[in-house]
């Protein structure tokens, strides 16, 4: 075959080229046409392809997403906001701290362990490229229904690939979130989250500066899996006439991954690089163009001396290959031999494939031929831009009038109680550790809260106890009732969560995780769940710092429910304070925090007991989410709390049972006058939480709350070895342990 | 002059840095050691921490136990130098045969993360000596090879000669035969466990317990008592 130059391209105008099968548009195609002035060569092809597809370049989220700038909140702490590898956030004492959530999702389906692992992989070089040492990762996983033969192939493999990857990197699997709804069985969403900390001077970017600088590739050799990973899988919807996409999946090398962190750091150390683009969807297309594009001047590559682990690989291929545990770094040419030296000493391959430019092209040369020579900001930051039709679904009044008020209650303390262990016993209520425990979340030595805990918690500094705290949450059934509402409610779970571990919520990732942007449904609940997300981080003060979008998570014209998944970042001064959820100590009081109104749409109870979806979901009162943080995270400050639990799906009762199994203790709570017993246990009223107040701190306590506004209800004492509902019935804390924890391993063994 | 414990960092060691911290909670200055390096630049005690050296492809530790480092741990240990495996360091030097035995994959195929409680049934050697015998701890277990395995007059000679030094309690949480979690050489002076007591030296980390500590500071008593 012969090598398709910039030459051949010219001189053969009319050459059929295959950018349907790359999964081009037609008009897409064309624009490639008239930037070039001529056809683009297979090479460029290749790379417009897998830059412009949905998955890269964001072309029909773009316009929603400019909302998250537009709307920004004032805020100090943010260092770098959207648009780098991952948003970067001051958190005090020098240091700075880099998070980031992303989906691995149409992967993760079709083959689960290698899906899910190089999703670890992928965010974790995300942060490391920021110049940070990955400390903690936490994963919110979405299956198809528990008790559906294929969640059986599904679960294990992304847990275990979850598992072996990570816990081979060294780094602390701090939480997370597992839910099952039949909605996502053909396209479950694997989002995996990262946390990086560094010192301000040493934030890294994107970018390739300064002519006679080296391109220096390092990590694994390039191989032929992953080719089109972003283009073919992500950016399409999943199809049985489509011949297996599983060479698309990449296949990940996680101790090869932990020398590539090890000697980053070191290379960091040392501020032996310029820029640094870690190699991720859509391979060293993306590394060379972003760099170039971010940066001033042009690129020159030698493509050939890539190294490859199949010799075959032709150039268009080695320009698209998504294989794992790859970097590119930009070296000033005095560091080169230094740098080469820490890469030697950790096992890593590493080799100069070009320089910077002062030209304005990005170049690429096959053994001395040339067969790339584009503007790299067409490549990699002016790709095509969607105003996609949206519009509100004609069955989304006819979802929200089927009011979940209206279902049977249960009638009698019997009856309340059976609900109650079928609630917690369900899948999506029910203990999660048979999946956590299969993760390290011991190592690095500072890990402070982790799955179960509202939120997972890490120290940063051993010395002055400074930590941070990440939640991540999401709840589709919300967002399918009303996705404004929705994604505002799966951000203030995680504001809260975070609140309520003792930590200040500071900033904000997102994994937008929606079906087809083609469908005009789809599209409406994408523009409102990104609309009620912006509204609602303007109003608490918390930007988005960066994040994912995940579209074409359907199969065939049927959607998963819109899932919005967000991602807090807080930061504690002193971990000594923190709050877990457990209820420790016998004798302590039990109070209520907020106002509990009748609100059952979507939620954990409706769908248990009654398999129903619709009404409205609980109403969103975002100051009232600030109110209720401040004297969270106050209280524990000044020791006046021992323990915390934010209320949300499954309401109080669920809040109770986990905090109680936790900490090993029974509770006797006695129903306010205001509620009847089923709406105090079952409603999921937002901005609400449980704490556990010392006796000697009750009047500092409720003096606090009176003083600033929140209601607080004091609903019980801890106390026993089971949990007592007054006047209504009584559960054995063993009962209630064997309904919430033997669900999972029943399932799956 | 404060006692100088040794790290080793293989490729893919990832308990290292937790390690030097809790020498150093314990009172003893802790010294990284480098895999490719034979100088264990005069320390008094060595510590192989946990981890996926060579990412345990071939088979847990079996690539490590040839790497420079290990000439001359396996040189000094056998002339009395006090070595502490962990989990992975375990696994190594069951490969270099300082320990007998070796370990499977966990009978039930997966990874476990959990706080794993134990009996020291040696309080003798020099990592447990501030330990009573019999006396219950509970540590972080975190593997997926763990389950120790030997033949039968091993594992009978290991029980006659006390050198089962911690057993699982409350569950085998592995398959491990006779629920053994960790064991000693003849000498004492090399102990290997699955546990990890890194993780567990200060109240507010990881399991919050701080059961332990005791590993370093019996060795730092060891060492300062000399």
């Amino acid at each position: 075959m012969t090598l398709d130059t910039v030459k051949h391209a010219t001189e053969t105008p009319e050459s059929a080229q295959p950018w349907a099968e790359l999964g081009l548009k037609e008009d897409e195609y064309a624009r490639i046409r008239e930037i070039l002035g001529r056809r683009p060569t297979g090479a460029e092809l290749a790379m417009y392809s897998v830059m412009w597809s949905e998955h890269c370049s964001y072309k029909s989220s773009k316009v929603h997403l400019k909302q998250f700038g537009e709307k920004a909140p004032e805020n100090d702490a943010l260092l770098v906001g959207i648009g780098e590898n991952a948003g970067v956030v001051d958190v005090g004492q020098g240091y700075a701290v880099t998070f980031k959530v992303e989906s691995h999702n149409h992967p993760s389906y079709i083959e689960p362990y290698q899906g899910a692992a190089t999703g670890v992989g992928g965010i974790v070089r995300d942060i490391l490229a920021m110049g940070a040492r990955p400390v903690a990762v936490v994963d919110p996983l979405r299956f198809g229904a528990a008790d559906h033969p294929d969640t059986k192939r599904v679960l294990p493999g992304v847990v275990a690939g979850i598992g072996g990857y990570g816990n081979c990197l060294g780094l602390p699997n701090i939480g997370g979130e597992v839910v099952f709804d039949a909605c996502y069985q053909g396209n479950p969403l694997v989002n995996a989250g990262c946390i990086g900390v560094m010192k301000h001077e040493d934030i890294h970017l994107a970018k390739a500066s300064g002519a006679g600088n080296k391109v220096i590739l390092y990590g694994a050799r390039t191989g032929g899996d992953g080719i089109g990973g972003v283009s073919v899988l992500a950016s399409e919807t999943f199809d049985d006439s489509k011949p297996t996409k599983r060479p698309a999946v990449q296949v990940g090398d996680p101790f090869q991954e932990k020398l590539l962190i090890e000697c980053t750091l070191e290379i960091f150390q040392e501020k032996l690089v310029a820029g640094i683009q870690d190699l991720g969807g859509a391979g060293l297309s993306c590394a060379t163009s972003e760099l170039a594009s971010a940066g001033s001047g042009g690129m020159r590559v030698e493509l050939d001396s890539v190294p490859l682990r199949d010799a075959t690989l032709s150039p268009e291929e080695i320009l698209m290959s998504e294989s794992q545990e790859r970097m590119c770094a930009i070296v000033e040419p005095q560091h080169v031999e230094r740098f080469m030296e820490i890469c030697e000493k950790w096992d890593v391959i590493a080799t100069v494939i070009g320089e910077v430019t002062d030209g304005e092209r990005l170049e690429i040369f096959w053994h001395g031929e040339q067969i790339v020579d584009v503007p790299p900001r067409t490549v990699a930051h002016e790709g095509p831009v969607y105003q996609r039709p949206y519009a509100r679904p004609d069955w989304q009044d006819a979802l929200q009038a089927d009011d979940a008020g209206k279902l049977p209650r249960p009638t009698g303390g019997e009856e309340l109680k059976q609900q109650v262990l079928q609630l917690v016993g369900h899948p999506n209520q029910a203990s999660k550790a048979w999946i956590t425990d299969q993760y390290d979340r011991f190592v690095q030595g500072n890990t402070v809260l982790a799955q179960p805990e509202d939120a997972g918690m890490v120290r940063i500094d051993a010395d002055t106890n400074l930590g941070v705290a990440l939640a991540t949450d999401g709840n589709g059934r919300y967002a399918k009732l009303d996705p404004y509402a929705g994604a505002q409610l799966a951000l203030a779970e995680a504001y809260r969560n975070v609140a309520a571990s003792g930590a200040k919520p500071l900033a904000v990732s997102d994994c937008l995780n929606f079906g087809s942007p083609e469908d005009p449904a789809v599209m409406w609940q994408f523009a409102e769940a990104t609309r009620g997300l912006a509204d609602a981080c303007q109003t608490l003060g918390t930007p988005v710092t960066g994040g994912n979008v995940s579209l074409y998570n359907q199969t065939g014209e049927t959607a998963i429910h819109p899932t919005p998944v967000v991602a807090v970042l807080g930061v504690i001064d002193d971990v000594t304070r923190r709050t877990p959820i457990g209820f420790a100590e016998e004798g302590q009081l039990i109070y209520l925090l907020g106002d509990t109104r009748e609100e059952f749409g979507g939620s954990a109870w409706s769908q248990v007991v009654h398999e129903h979806l619709g009404g409205l979901p609980p109403q969103v009162d975002l100051e009232r989410e600030r109110l209720l943080a401040e004297i969270l995270i106050s209280a524990s400050r000044d020791g006046m709390i021992d323990a915390a639990h934010d209320l949300s799906d499954g309401g109080l009762i669920q809040a109770l049972v986990e905090s109680c199994l936790r900490g090993g203790t029974g509770a006797r709570l006695v129903v306010p006058d205001a509620l009847d017993a089923f709406t105090f246990l079952f409603s999921e009223s937002a901005g609400r939480a449980v704490v556990a107040v010392p006796r000697s701190e009750e009047v500092r306590f409720t003096d606090m709350c009176t003083v600033r506004g929140l209601p607080a209800t004091r609903i019980g004492v801890v106390d026993g070895e089971e949990i007592d509902i007054q006047g209504e019935f009584s559960i054995p804390l063993s009962e209630l342990r064997t309904a919430h924890e033997g669900t999972i391993p029943g399932l799956i063994a | 002059m404060t006692s100088r414990i040794g790290v080793i960092t293989f490729p893919g060691t990832l308990d290292d840095r937790d390690t030097q911290r809790a020498v150093g909670l314990a009172g003893a200055e802790a010294v990284p050691l480098w895999h490719r390096d034979k100088d264990l630049k005069q320390v008094d005690a060595v510590v192989l921490p946990g981890g996926f050296s060579y990412g345990d492809y071939l088979r847990a530790g079996a690539i490590s136990r040839f790497s420079p480092v290990m000439e001359t741990v396996i040189e000094q240990a056998k002339a009395g130098l006090p070595v502490l495996g962990i989990c992975n360091g375990f696994q190594v030097l069951t490969e270099t045969h300082l320990l007998p035995g070796a370990m499977l994959r966990n009978n039930h195929l997966h990874f476990i993360c959990r706080d794993q409680k134990l009996r020291v049934e040696n309080a003798s050697t020099a990592w447990t000596a501030d330990y009573e015998a019999g006396q219950e701890i509970s540590i972080p277990l975190k593997n997926i090879d763990g389950r120790y395995t030997a033949d039968e007059r091993t594992l009978d000679e290991l029980e006659a000669e006390g050198r089962v030094v911690f057993r699982y309690l409350d569950g085998n949480p592995n398959g491990s035969l006779r629920d053994i979690a960790g064991i000693t050489n003849a000498a004492g002076n090399v102990v290997g466990l699955m546990p990890h007591p890194e993780h567990a030296v200060e109240p507010l980390i990881g399991t919050g317990r701080t059961d332990g500590l005791g590993f370093f500071t019996s060795i730092l008593k060891k060492l300062v008592g000399a």
